[in-house]
């Protein structure tokens, strides 16, 4: 625990797809925008004109049709790339206004202000006001005592118009208000399952939790529970992770264009996604010890069929050649003939760093080889704007994953730049 | 008689040897001269780009900035961390859309002006949609 002087800030993009959007078509300023997920399936973003609208998060993009056509929703596919490049302007510009920042998710960063000897809220004014003009972003701050209130203070600062963007809660006289006005499903931490057992307790708010008996809260919750409940009373249990803990599993999955078929595309899709696998792995500097692929058909028929098989290395790896391979053997043992599958995925687990693989005694393989051959392949690739690709990844790829309305790339291809004319032509 | 294995030993991997994909030649005769000398290469990055986070490309099309030496096609160097003074080229939201124009910023009235007789001065009213987006700092035209 530390000392109760730490302030926190959490800064929070306000819609941050739709957002990103907007900056390059300020045309859409005000209107409607929903932004779909791999393949043009579900809804994942949602401005706030659409959330008016009605339109619920992860809802499948087919089931509201109607409301999107009927008051004319601005549909955009994820642009990855677009968001990827805005979050990281976001994040050098927040950079630049606190010696400390953990970088929470795409579009959230926590800041330590402690020390900050000025009034907290025209700080937060400013950089809100220079992350708008810088990146066109904007962003909604919540200063408290711990992370746990940051997070309330910028949940409400969002509903609130008098905020205008603001909020610090550190000795403010509304907290008890604001806790008594946030659900306790809403506090950070506290799941769906924990929120049931807590409201057939009676603890309704944030403010009921905050008050609840210690003892009672480390009998039924352990010991998350306690350090939510303390986060709460403004004791800070989370300090500032500024180097992310080594991952424990790395996931590639997509759905695909179209229905696969055949266990040839099948396997084409998951050598693709091994390949792409292995640049993750290689890029963190990670080597996997076990290999999960899995297979599913889609979600809205009847006769579903998933099924997942798992490979172990005899020693870890990163190599795309060794990773391909033990896809393939995997599809080998899911493929099931005559089902139409939607997606597949791998996933890693057993990462240990790669310069910390146990070896093998028996090991045939070249490792400093291989190793050699995957750091050229990376960094030919880093230059190419079209990626070397393995033979088992296949040339048609008529499985790959759809984005008929993603907008331009504009900040990082040559070709999809923004364009500007005179405008009145 | 069968032969035994005693002892097995264990290769020593601890270490790694690293090897770069191009290596530079080393002679073994007189260092060369120039090596005491080496200096920066010239980064047109950092010339052209003096706040990453703040600063966007953007193509242009058409002909009404032309007398500013910007051409239908050019790419123009856009900081959205300079605020705009009179006289600068701005990229300015007009109605939803960007567009590039010369910003006047006289003591009561804005206007922007174009830069090729075939257009006409826009004159800023409280009843324009009008915002600047970002100050352009440099033209990249190919000859």
């Amino acid at each position: 625990m530390r000392g109760s002087k730490d302030i926190f800030a959490l800064v929070d993009c306000n819609n941050f797809y739709a957002s990103c959007e907007r900056v390059f078509s300020p045309k859409l300023q005000g209107r409607p925008i929903v932004v779909l997920s791999n393949n043009d399936g579900c809804i994942v973003a949602r401005s706030n004109e659409a959330k008016a609208l009605g339109i619920g998060m992860g809802v499948p993009a087919f089931e509201v049709e109607d409301v999107i056509r009927k008051n004319g929703v601005e549909v955009f596919s994820s642009n990855y790339a677009l968001y990827a490049d805005m979050s990281s302007r976001v994040m050098q510009t927040l950079s630049a206004f606190a010696p400390e920042i953990e970088i929470y998710s795409i579009d959230e960063a926590f800041f330590n202000l402690a020390g900050f000897n000025c009034a907290l809220t025209d700080y937060g004014r400013r950089i809100r006001q220079t992350v708008k003009q810088w990146t066109g972003m904007p962003v909604t701050i919540g200063i408290a005592r711990t992370k746990t209130l940051t997070k309330i203070a910028n949940r409400t600062a969002k509903k609130s118009v008098k905020a205008n963007g603001v909020l610090d809660l550190t000795d403010s006289p509304y907290l008890n208000k604001v806790l008594t006005e946030t659900p306790v499903e809403k506090v950070w931490t506290v799941g769906i399952r924990t929120a049931l057992k807590l409201k057939g307790a009676g603890i309704e708010t944030a403010l009921g939790l905050r008050d609840a008996d210690i003892g009672w809260i480390r009998q039924k919750f352990g010991v998350v529970g306690v350090r939510t409940v303390y986060e709460l009373r403004g004791i800070s249990c989370y300090p500032l992770e500024q180097n992310p803990p080594v991952k424990k599993s790395i996931v590639v999955s997509r759905m695909f264009g179209k229905p696969v078929e055949s266990i040839e595309e099948l396997k084409e899709a998951i050598a693709s996604y091994a390949s792409r696998a292995g640049e993750k792995l290689r890029g963190q500097g990670l080597a996997a010890g076990v290999m999960t692929v899995y297979v599913t058909t889609s979600r809205f028929i009847e006769n579903r069929y998933f099924n997942s098989h798992t490979v172990t290395f005899a020693v870890a790896t990163n190599d795309t050649i060794e990773l391909i391979r033990g896809a393939c053997r995997c599809i080998g043992r899911l493929y099931h003939k005559g089902c139409a599958f939607k997606k597949c995925g791998i996933i890693f687990n057993g990462l240990v760093p790669e310069d910390q693989i146990q070896e093998g005694l028996f090991d045939n393989v070249d490792r400093l080889k291989s190793q050699r051959l995957m750091r050229a392949i990376d960094t030919i690739n880093s230059r190419l704007n079209s990626p070397l690709q393995w033979a088992a990844e296949g040339l048609a790829q008529s499985w790959k994953v759809r984005f008929k309305r993603r907008s331009n790339r504009y900040t990082t291809r040559w070709d999809e730049l923004p364009e500007v004319a005179w405008g009145d032509a | 008689m069968k032969t035994k294995a005693e002892v097995i030993y264990m290769p020593d991997l601890s270490t790694k040897y690293r090897q770069s994909l191009f290596e530079a030649k080393v002679s073994a005769g007189f260092p060369s001269p120039a090596a005491d000398y080496e200096e920066d290469k010239l980064d047109l990055n950092r010339y052209l780009i003096k706040n990453p986070a703040a600063t966007f490309f953007v193509r242009v099309t058409g002909y009404s900035m032309m007398g500013a030496g910007i051409y239908s096609g050019d790419l123009l160097v856009v900081d959205r961390s300079l605020e705009p003074r009179d006289k600068s080229v701005v990229i300015a939201v007009i109605d939803g859309e960007l567009t590039v124009k010369r910003i006047r910023i006289g003591k009561k009235k804005i206007a922007l002006e174009p830069e090729n007789e075939n257009y006409s001065v826009q004159q800023i009213t409280e009843d324009t949609d009008f915002q600047v987006w970002g100050v352009v700092t440099n033209v990249i035209h190919a000859l």
